[in-house]
Formats: C-alpha cells, structure tokens, sequence
C-alpha cells in the first residue's frame, strides 16, 4: 500500500473577504512500514494538510491518492472521544471489528484495564489521550495519522507512549504519519522527516533516517541530531 | 416530603379560600372529590380522560418526529433552512385559536382535523429546538466518524443523537405544556368527547365543582406522565454529565 500526496495550492478566504495561502506546491510519499513526519512552526498549515489527506477537505488543488480500502487510524491533537460513551464504548464504536483479546492485550499495553467503564468526562487529559491511541490502533489501520499526540504531557509518560507507538507500529506493516513540534519524538520514531516552512507550507528538506528503530540507541541519535544540526533549517 | 407539604398547603388555602368564597364560585375540596368519584364510579371521566389522552399521545407523537425531522434537516441543510425559514416563523406566531378553527372549517368537526391542528400548534417549537440543538452538533466529532468510516447510521445513533438527547428532551417537555393546553381548546370547540368538551358543558352551566373535577384529574395525570416519563428520560440522556454540585 502507498499514499501519494501532491498538493499543488491550497488556499483559504477568510472571513473579511481576503485570500490566504496556506499550502504552498509540496509532494511526498509514503509506504507500507514506514513512519513519515511532518515538523513544522506552529500554524504553517499541517494541521489542513492532515484534513486535504484524510479526506476532510476536497477544496484543494493537486492529489491525494490512497487505496480506497485502506483503513485510517487517527489520533487528533485533542482526543476527541464521545463524551457520552464509555472508554470501551468509544473504542468499539470505531473498531466494531476488534476481538476481545485484541482490545485486552491494547488496553494492557496502554494501561487502561481500570477504567474501560469510565465516561471521558472522569479522565485526565492523559488518560484520554491513551484511548484514543487505543481507538486509533484498534481498527488495525493502513494508514494511521498522529496529530501530535504526545502534546503537553510531561516527559515520563509522553516517553512511554512513545516506547508503545512505536511497539505498536513495528506489530504490523502500517503507513504511519506523524505531526510533531519535538525533534526528539521525530527522530525515535521516524523513518523520514519532511521538515516544513512557515506558512505557505512547503517542504523544505527530506530527510531519512536509515537506521532502523530498534536500534536508535543513545549514541546513535545522538549521531543523528549531530547531523540535522548540520543541516540548514529554519524550523527546528 | 417537602413536596408532600408542598400539595398540603395548597389544600389549605384553597379550603380557607372557599369558605370565604362561597360554594358556589369555589366549591372546598370535599364537594370537588365527591364529583370525581361520582364521575369515576359512572366511567365517564375514563372515557373523556381517555380520549383526550389518546389525542394528546397522537398529537406529540405526530408533531415530535416531524419537527424533530425538519428541525434537523434545517440545521444541516443550509437551503432547507432558508427555504423553511419564512413559514417557520409563520406558524410559530399563527394563534392556537386560527389554526384550530381552519382545521375545522377545511376538514370538517373530525378527529383529523382535531389531532392536525394541535400538532400544528407544536410543531413549529419542535423545528426551532431541533434546529438550535443541530447547529450546536460539535464539527469535531462528526469528522472523527468520518476518519473512522463509521457507517451513517452507527453515527447518527451514538455521535449525533446524545448531542440532540437533551434538544428533545426540552422540546418534548415544553411541548407536551403546549399540547395539554391546546388539546382542551380543540375539544371545546368541535369533539364530542374529552376533557375539554366536559369543561365546555360545566361552563355553560356554571357547575364549578365538575369543572374542576374535570381540570384537576387531568393536572394529576400530566404530573403523573410528568414524573414517570419525561423525567426520567432527561436524566438517562444527560447521565454522563458530570453532576452539578
């Protein structure tokens, strides 16, 4: 499976009448297995990028082609759970394919046996973002899309959620795209790096990371934040 | 208990002021009871009960699941909304009477034309607060289904229809006032039977212990279906919400 994206402009009027240029011409590609992700600014367009790829937004010019039947994970920026369903609620809802032991071994990786009867509304911003991660792995996607999932938690769990994305996405071939503001997060978990320009959105650098995840040692992302240090970038 | 107290104190007064009052104008509880069970004892206050149960059960249903159609049709459908917008604010000001007697004169002294008009009385209140509560729809959520492929109706069911829960549960609650209200005009006017054209009768003969025998039996099984239906149906709807304190 691949998903191509060639987005040649995307542009929005907004309320007083005026046009704006959100996404500037950029392409890129993605395959089964691998870990894509998008770094840019703040409000340098990921976020509409992510909507044109996920089929939310069809006023764009260019093409976004994936197999039809490729089925998308997502985790928003905020977790977007159903309020009024409870957390196993809100997993099955998405995934109603989803075994017993499939959604067990999810809830265990992502500690989330104690609360599978809790409303969203009992939940630290924390735990939600868990479920949705359990939602998103559930439906066992083609493509899963994280919109910088481990946004505003504190680095101990945002580590561990690391540690189980990354579990999580070597157990199964998936085309994962991953926005983040943190080098960290990119380089532990990307296979490439697609760094972003201010608004209009372009992509200013391509860069892969050759060596596979597992072996990201210390040392080795070390030598890998040497060299994006080297490069010329405006975004980091 | 306090609720008990509530109902005692207003026994009380009533008494006190029929005393005063005269029997006559306002017969005390007592005269008013023996009414009722006279009335009870012969089946004629089942039968009007009843038939203005039936009507006011086929009315709200009726004008419930249509209002709540159009309202949300009008909140996501942006030409619908402007296409319906003039008649909606129409019928919302159109008096209860009007419709009443137009009903009557088009389609005859019938038990259509009754149970039409008084849906047509509620309807415009149904299309209004499901209309608000479906521009309120959080965007957000529609388009995780979305991401998610939920089929339509899966959707509808468990994303948008607790957003609409407490919509409804507004709409049937202020709604069934709408309807009791109207339903007794309807009868007094053109039906041969039900509460309204028993009230009818008492006034043209100035019987005020059978007019309020009639009123209050009736007040009691509003607060009956008050309590037993549509309060518990509200609280299910909004049980996740955290409780106020």
């Amino acid at each position: 499976m691949r998903l191509e994206v060639e987005i040649t402009g995307k542009t929005f009027r907004s309320a007083a009448g005026e046009t704006h240029e959100v996404l500037a011409p950029l392409k890129f590609a993605l395959q089964s297995g691998e870990v894509g992700v998008l770094i840019g600014p703040s409000g340098c367009g990921k976020s509409t990028m992510l909507r044109i790829i996920l089929g939310l937004d069809h006023d764009f010019a260019g093409r976004v082609a994936r197999p039809p039947e490729a089925r998308i994970g997502m985790v928003f920026q905020e977790p977007r759970l159903l309020p009024w369903r409870s957390v196993e609620q809100n997993v099955r809802l998405a995934a109603p394919d989803v075994t017993d032991a499939k959604l067990s071994e999810l809830f265990r990786i992502l500690e989330l046996d104690a609360h599978r009867s809790h409303f969203p509304g009992e939940l630290s911003l924390g735990l939600a973002r868990r479920v949705a991660l359990a939602r998103a792995f559930a439906v066992e996607p083609d493509l899963l899309v994280l919109d910088e999932p481990l946004a505003s938690l504190d680095d101990a769990l945002a580590g561990r959620l690391r540690d189980e994305i990354a579990t999580l996405v070597a157990s199964r071939p998936v085309m994962t795209l991953l926005v983040t503001h943190s080098l960290d997060d990119a380089i532990r978990l990307g296979d490439r790096l697609f760094f972003l320009s201010p608004r209009p959105a372009r992509i200013m650098q391509e860069v892969p990371i050759a060596v596979p995840r597992a072996q990201r040692n210390d040392a080795e992302l070390g030598r890998i934040r040497a060299e994006l240090a080297a490069l010329p970038l405006e975004s980091k | 208990m306090l609720r008990l107290l509530s109902f005692a104190l207003f026994l009380a007064i009533w008494w006190i002021a029929a005393l005063f009052v005269g029997g006559a104008k306002l017969p005390s509880p007592p005269a008013v009871l023996q009414v009722m069970i006279a009335e009870a004892s012969s089946g004629a206050l089942f039968l009007h009960l009843g038939a203005t149960l039936a009507r006011v059960i086929l009315a709200f249903v009726l004008a419930m699941s249509l209002g709540s159609a159009i309202g949300y049709l009008m909140g996501r459908v942006k030409l619908a909304d402007r296409l319906g917008d003039p008649w909606l604010i129409l019928l919302l000001n159109l008096p209860a009477l009007v419709v009443i007697v137009l009903a009557y004169i088009w389609a005859g002294l019938t038990e259509a034309a009754a149970i039409a008009a008084i849906a047509i009385n509620k309807l415009p209140t149904a299309i209004v607060t499901l209309r608000e509560g479906t521009r309120a729809l959080d965007r957000s959520l529609d388009e995780m289904a979305s991401v998610f492929a939920m089929p339509r109706w899966r959707a509808f069911r468990h994303v948008v229809l607790p957003q609409l829960a407490p919509y409804i549960a507004a709409s049937a609650r202020s709604g069934l006032s709408l309807v009791w209200k109207i339903v007794l005009v309807a009868e007094l006017l053109g039906r041969p039977n039900g509460v309204g054209f028993e009230i009818g009768i008492a006034f043209q003969l100035f019987d005020t212990p059978r007019l309020l025998a009639y009123s209050l039996t009736f007040a009691a099984v509003v607060l009956v279906i008050e309590t037993l239906l549509v309060q518990p149906f509200e609280a299910r709807a909004t049980r996740w919400r955290p409780r106020a304190a």
